[in-house]
């Protein structure tokens, strides 16, 4: 990884140039927080009135995660890249706003369960 | 989606948080990894994106497209809620290998990966299976119908694709649910017949 303002965007980025925008050009989250594409996010708390460094993004995210979602679906459903939602959520964490679910090492015996559960539920689809 | 006036009041009860899991859906590009995803997910493909800066230099073949450092890269994804709290994903992976770099990420904590295939270009697939092969992920095969494609048996495909007996080829038509549900669950039960193998001390690859 590339130390911190290597990443410089020009006019060919086209609308990318206003995500860089909203993290105002920060390229990865404030946390140590990594933000796999699939670990859940959920609100934890409102932020109060006036927050400073809050935008509307991250109200939106806010407001998106009172239902606990994964990283994934709040980039497609915001229609941001990941690493964009990445910093956002990490302001986010950096404020005890959200708390984050990483995906869980299983162990041998719940990943059997875990792989037949996803079996029956396809099979019922 | 307009912002609300940011609310100081109490902080709303949390709904306890899903366990995800994912699956992979790779392939040459236009294979039919969107129109899969699509079939069997619950919700109309999303896509999310991932930029690609500086990152992408050491992998990314730029020859003739070298003033070109910033582009994003596309990903479908897909969602089968299994339960209540448990919830599958399928990813489709971006299908140009200047992508490459991407894909330790998506296969991270991946359950398996369907590989779909075009008889008419096949090799299109090979850097999908020998990634998933070199990562040790288990995959199956699944080769998708295209109506002037000629229609080769798996058994063809998988001498082809030089693949062993245990992983599973199968000839499907992504458009039909039916069919994709099909992938997924040979998919399932080849994962689940991986894992007991491993856990009879069989080494993984």
């Amino acid at each position: 990884m590339s130390g911190a303002g290597s990443e410089w965007i020009d006019e060919e980025a086209g609308p990318i140039v206003r995500s860089y925008a909203l993290t105002r050009g920060r390229a990865r989250p404030a946390t140590g927080e990594t933000f796999d594409m699939i670990t859940i996010v959920s609100t934890e708390a409102r932020p109060r009135s006036g927050s400073p460094g809050l935008g509307p993004e991250h109200l939106d995210i806010l407001e998106m995660c009172l239902q606990p979602q994964p990283v994934a679906e709040i980039a497609g459903r915001m229609r941001l890249p990941l690493v964009v939602v990445r910093v956002l959520l990490g302001d986010l964490l950096h404020h005890r706003l959200i708390a984050v679910t990483r995906p869980q090492p299983e162990s041998t015996l719940s990943k059997e369960r875990l792989l037949r559960e996803v079996l029956h539920g396809l099979q019922a689809l | 989606m307009a912002s609300k006036p940011s609310d100081p009041a109490a902080a709303p009860a949390p709904a306890a948080a899903p366990v995800a899991v994912k699956i992979l859906i790779a392939g040459g590009f236009g294979v039919g990894k969107t129109t899969l995803v699509g079939a069997v997910s619950e919700i109309r493909p999303l896509q999310t994106e991932e930029l690609l800066t500086d990152q992408g230099v050491d992998v990314d073949d730029t020859a003739g497209v070298e003033q070109k450092t910033t582009t994003t890269v596309a990903m479908d994804f897909g969602r089968i809620t299994i339960r209540d709290g448990l919830v599958l994903y399928l990813f489709g992976t971006p299908g140009q290998d200047r992508f490459w770099f991407m894909w330790d990420e998506l296969s991270y904590g991946a359950l398996g990966a369907v590989v779909l295939a075009d008889t008419r270009r096949l090799p299109d697939c090979f850097p999908a299976v020998d990634y998933f092969e070199s990562r040790g992920l288990p995959f199956v095969v699944a080769v998708n119908r295209f109506d002037d494609g000629y229609d080769y048996t798996p058994e063809e495909i998988r001498e082809a694709l030089d693949l062993g007996e245990a992983i599973p080829v199968l000839l499907c038509d992504v458009r039909e649910r039916t069919s994709g549900k099909e992938v997924l669950t040979t998919l399932v039960r080849h994962v689940l017949a991986v894992h007991r193998t491993e856990d009879q001390g069989v080494p993984a690859l």
